[in-house]
């Protein structure tokens, strides 16, 4: 448990140092995901040499249980609204209406175009 | 215990971290469950529950945002984790992944730059000043991500963690009846325009209705945060 904890911090802390030194746009946590992943596709490359706890299934416990709370984790943001009624409210038509229509647009677009393709494509 | 000795009792707890770190955890256990009571009908979602009960907590008491936040901060910080964290799904279903690699470029561009573009174009034509803009562009990124990204461009990042979440729940919301009315019925199409529209609460909301849809929304929402944080320096 603790091992996958430091591991995916490890992860994070590669891909923040990454997009610090190098001035990549993107953003360190994006990194780390794509790090993630190589780090798996090693575990089952040389998985009789790997420590008990990564090939367990220990790990991927781990991932899940971060990932299964997602929404608590956006929370303490989000109370920040508080914060901002004053901005929200001076500027409401604008930011109500981009937030609503360009929400709906980008769902159903890209919904509609992964569909098509996937449908042309199998 | 006098009025006296329960007002220090509140001084002292409300400087711990401890004491907001305990309500917003135990305000979205609350609410998580009153979601799965109500079947996870997606108005009753989680996020705009718990920031409704634990917002108005902080205002009632009078409580300094930063306050709050420097002990809500331990729980904003694992989202860089949880992004991390998505890596896992996506290798375990990597071949169901690579085989729909082309449906996902395609609506990753076309979904990124829909999302971009409207927002931007609608915030302008509605006289939004130049800083509001670039606060609401990112809109659809994972909140580290658009704040990074507002705060290099002159946006405010603390109004741009408030859009994106506002723009996750409220896609979260509408993403089920939407493309129901659409009769999109991919679940992988389904799942992958939460995660660009809607980020990490799209994202959640996608492994609420079916793992398959959950992985291709974390994959949307990693891929989203990359093209975005290259686009909008390009656009505005």
């Amino acid at each position: 448990m603790v091992l996958s904890l430091g591991l995916i911090l490890l992860c994070q802390l590669v891909g923040e140092a990454i997009a610090h030194g190098t001035g990549l746009a993107v953003p360190g946590p994006v990194i780390g995901l794509v790090l993630c992943v190589l780090l798996l596709l090693v575990r089952d490359r040389f998985s009789r040499r790997m420590p008990v706890e990564l090939t367990d299934g220990t790990f991927e416990q781990t991932g899940r249980g971060i990932l299964s709370h997602l929404s608590l984790l956006f929370i303490p943001a989000g109370v920040g609204v508080i914060q901002r009624f004053d901005v929200l409210a001076g500027n409401a038509l604008a930011i109500v209406a981009a937030l609503v229509v360009s929400t709906v647009l980008s769902l159903a677009v890209t919904a509609w175009v992964f569909s098509i393709v996937a449908g042309r494509a199998e | 215990m006098n009025h006296d000795d329960v007002f220090a009792l509140w001084v002292y707890l409300a400087r711990t971290p401890l004491l907001w770190l305990t309500v917003t955890i135990l305000a979205y256990c609350l609410c998580d469950r009153i979601s799965a009571a109500l079947n996870r009908t997606p108005l009753a979602n989680p996020v705009l529950m718990s920031m409704c009960l634990v917002g108005l907590l902080v205002r009632v008491s009078g409580t300094p945002y930063p306050t709050y936040f420097d002990g809500a901060q331990f729980i904003h910080f694992l989202l860089g984790p949880a992004t991390v964290a998505l890596g896992i799904p996506l290798y375990q279903n990597r071949q169901l992944v690579m085989r729909a690699i082309l449906p996902m470029l395609c609506a990753l561009l076309a979904g990124s730059a829909t999302a971009l573009v409207s927002a931007v174009t609608i915030a302008r034509l509605l006289g939004a000043a130049p800083s509001i803009v670039v606060s609401i562009a990112p809109k659809s990124v994972t909140a580290a991500v658009a704040m990074g990204i507002s705060g290099r461009l002159g946006g405010d990042p603390g109004l741009t963690a408030v859009l994106v979440i506002l723009t996750g729940i409220m896609g979260a919301i509408i993403v089920t009846p939407l493309l129901n009315g659409l009769r999109i019925t991919d679940k992988r199409a389904r799942g992958f325009a939460a995660g660009l529209a809607a980020h990490g609460i799209g994202t959640a909301r996608a492994f609420q209705v079916d793992p398959l849809a959950g992985t291709f929304a974390g994959i949307a929402m990693g891929l989203n945060a990359l093209l975005t944080a290259i686009l909008v320096p390009l656009l505005l």
